[in-house]
C-alpha cells in the first residue's frame, strides 16, 4: 500500500500527543496514525517533548504519606495481576466482534466493504462487522452509520459509504469536517484522497466530492456542525437535509 | 540496580530506564521508590497545571505510579525513554479520570496497522539521551516558540484555543509551532551526529 499523501497538520498531531483533543477527533487522528508511519513518528517526537517538559516541570512536593499509601495499594493482590487490555480503554467485547477474514490483506483496495480491514482504534468503536452495521441512505449512492465516539461536544462521528462513481451534492461547511479515507478513493477540488488520507475542510471550501468508479469509497468523518448544501438545488433543500 | 555507578558525572540523570526494568524484572521496591521520588512531584506539578487540585493530583499520581508498577514489563527502552513513557501514562490517566473520555490509540499488533520502516540500529541509547537533548534544544528556542510549546502541554486547551487566549492569529500559532518543531528536530539530528 502507498503511504498516505494527506496528513493532519502539525498542530493536530501536537494536540493528540498532548492529550487535548476531544474523543471523536482523537479517534480520527489515531486511526490515521495506524495507517501512517510518518505521522506516528511525529507523534512520538511530540510525546518525547512531553516527557522532556515533564522533567523540567518545577516539582510540586507530595505529602509524606503518599508513597506509603501507594505501597499499600501495590500490596493489594489485584495490583500484581497482569495488565488486562481493557485498562487501555479498548473495549474487548466490541473489538472481538470483528473477525478478519483469511487472505484479507490481499483483498484491501478493491474489496467491498465487508472485507475492508478497519484499523484500530476505529474497529473497537464499531458495534458489528461493517456489512452488519445499521447503514441508512442519506442521498442516492451514499449511506451512513453514526458512531458513538463520546457523548460530549458538538461532534458527529460517522462512517460514510459512497458507491463507486457517486457524486455528492455540492456543499460547504458550517463548521469543520475531518475526513479519513478507509477504502477506495474520492476526488474533489482539493485533490484525490485514498486509503489513509486525512483532510480537514472548513467554511472556505466549497466542494463536490465524487467517488472513483470501481469499489465503494469508505470514509470516517467527524463534523462539528451540519454541512451547507450550496448547489442550485441543494440550496433549496438545505433547510431540510442534515448531513 | 538502584545504586548509581560512582564514575558518572554529577549532572548525569539517574538511569530511570534501569529503574523501570528493575521493577519489571524483580518487582524491586527500592527502584520503584526512587522512581516515585523523581517522578511523583513532577507528575503532581503537571496535573495541577492542568487544573487538578492538590488532593486530586496526588490521587492521580498514585494511579499513574500503580500503572508504572503494573505495566513495567511492557516498557521498551528501544521505543521511548522513561520520562516519555511515564508522560504518556499520565496523559492518558488524566483523560480517563478528569475528562471521563476514552483515549483512542493505535494497537501496535493490529494486522491493519501499516508498519514502520525497519529501523537499522537499536535506538535505546539515542532515546535515553533524547530527553536531555530535547531540554537543551528547548532552552535554545526563541522564547515565544518555547512558551507556545509549554502552553500546548500544560494548558488544557487545543492549540487553536491557545491562539484565541493569547490574541494571536491561528496562522501565527501554527507557523510558530512549525518553526519550533523544525528547530527541535534539527537540533536533535545535529546532536545525534
Amino acid at each position: 500500500m502507498m503511504p498516505p499523501c494527506h496528513h493532519p497538520d502539525e498542530g493536530l498531531l501536537l494536540d493528540y500527543a498532548s492529550g487535548h483533543l476531544a474523543e471523536p477527533i482523537a479517534l480520527i487522528v489515531a486511526t490515521h496514525l495506524a495507517l501512517c508511519p510518518r505521522c506516528r513518528s511525529q507523534v512520538a517526537t511530540f510525546e518525547a517533548l512531553g516527557g522532556a517538559l515533564l522533567e523540567e516541570a518545577p516539582p510540586e512536593p507530595v505529602s509524606a504519606d503518599c508513597l506509603k499509601s501507594l505501597f499499600a495499594r501495590l500490596d493489594d493482590p489485584r495490583c500484581g495481576a497482569a495488565e488486562t487490555p481493557s485498562d487501555n480503554g479498548a473495549d474487548d467485547a466490541r473489538s472481538a466482534t470483528i473477525t478478519v477474514p483469511a487472505g484479507f490483506a490481499a483483498a484491501v483496495g478493491g474489496a467491498d466493504t465487508d472485507t475492508i480491514m478497519v484499523p484500530q482504534p476505529l474497529r473497537s468503536y464499531l458495534e458489528a462487522p461493517l456489512a452488519r452495521l445499521d447503514w441508512h441512505s442519506v442521498y442516492p449512492g451514499i449511506d451512513e452509520v453514526r458512531l458513538d465516539a463520546g457523548g460530549q461536544g458538538p461532534f458527529t462521528t460517522r462512517l460514510l459509504r459512497l458507491r463507486g462513481g457517486t457524486k455528492t451534492p455540492r456543499h460547504s461547511h458550517r463548521g469543520t469536517e475531518m475526513t479519513l479515507v478507509l477504502n477506495g478513493a474520492y476526488l474533489d477540488e482539493l485533490g484525490r484522497f485514498a486509503r489513509g488520507d486525512f483532510v480537514g475542510y472548513d467554511g472556505t471550501v466549497d466542494h463536490r466530492p465524487h467517488a472513483e468508479s470501481g469499489g465503494d469509497c469508505l470514509c470516517l468523518t467527524v463534523t462539528d456542525a451540519p454541512l451547507r448544501l450550496t448547489g442550485r438545488i441543494g440550496r433549496l433543500l438545505d433547510p431540510f437535509i442534515h448531513f | 540496580m538502584t545504586d548509581r555507578p560512582t564514575d558518572l558525572p554529577p549532572d548525569t540523570p539517574p538511569p530511570h530506564n534501569d529503574l523501570i526494568l528493575a521493577v519489571a524484572r524483580d518487582r524491586d521496591r527500592v527502584a520503584f521508590g526512587a522512581l516515585f521520588g523523581h517522578f511523583a512531584p513532577r507528575l503532581k506539578a503537571y496535573l495541577m497545571r492542568l487544573g487538578a487540585d492538590s488532593a486530586t493530583a496526588e490521587e492521580l499520581v498514585q494511579e499513574v505510579m500503580v500503572m508504572v508498577w503494573r505495566r513495567a514489563e511492557t516498557f521498551d527502552p528501544g521505543q521511548a525513554n522513561a520520562s516519555t513513557w511515564i508522560y504518556t501514562i499520565a496523559r492518558n490517566k488524566r483523560i480517563d479520570s478528569l475528562r471521563r473520555q476514552r483515549r483512542p490509540e493505535i494497537d501496535p499488533d493490529d494486522p491493519a496497522l501499516v508498519p514502520d520502516e525497519p529501523v537499522a540500529a537499536d535506538r535505546t541509547v539515542e532515546l535515553a539521551q533524547q530527553g536531555a537533548r530535547l531540554r537543551a534544544a528547548l532552552a535554545q528556542l526563541p522564547p515565544e516558540q518555547a512558551d507556545l510549546l509549554r502552553l500546548a502541554y500544560f494548558e488544557d486547551l487545543p492549540h487553536s484555543a491557545i491562539a484565541a487566549k493569547r490574541n494571536l492569529p491561528l496562522g501565527t500559532v501554527k507557523s510558530r509551532l512549525r518553526l519550533a518543531m523544525d528547530r527541535l528536530r534539527r537540533l536533535l539530528k545535529d546532536d545525534a551526529l
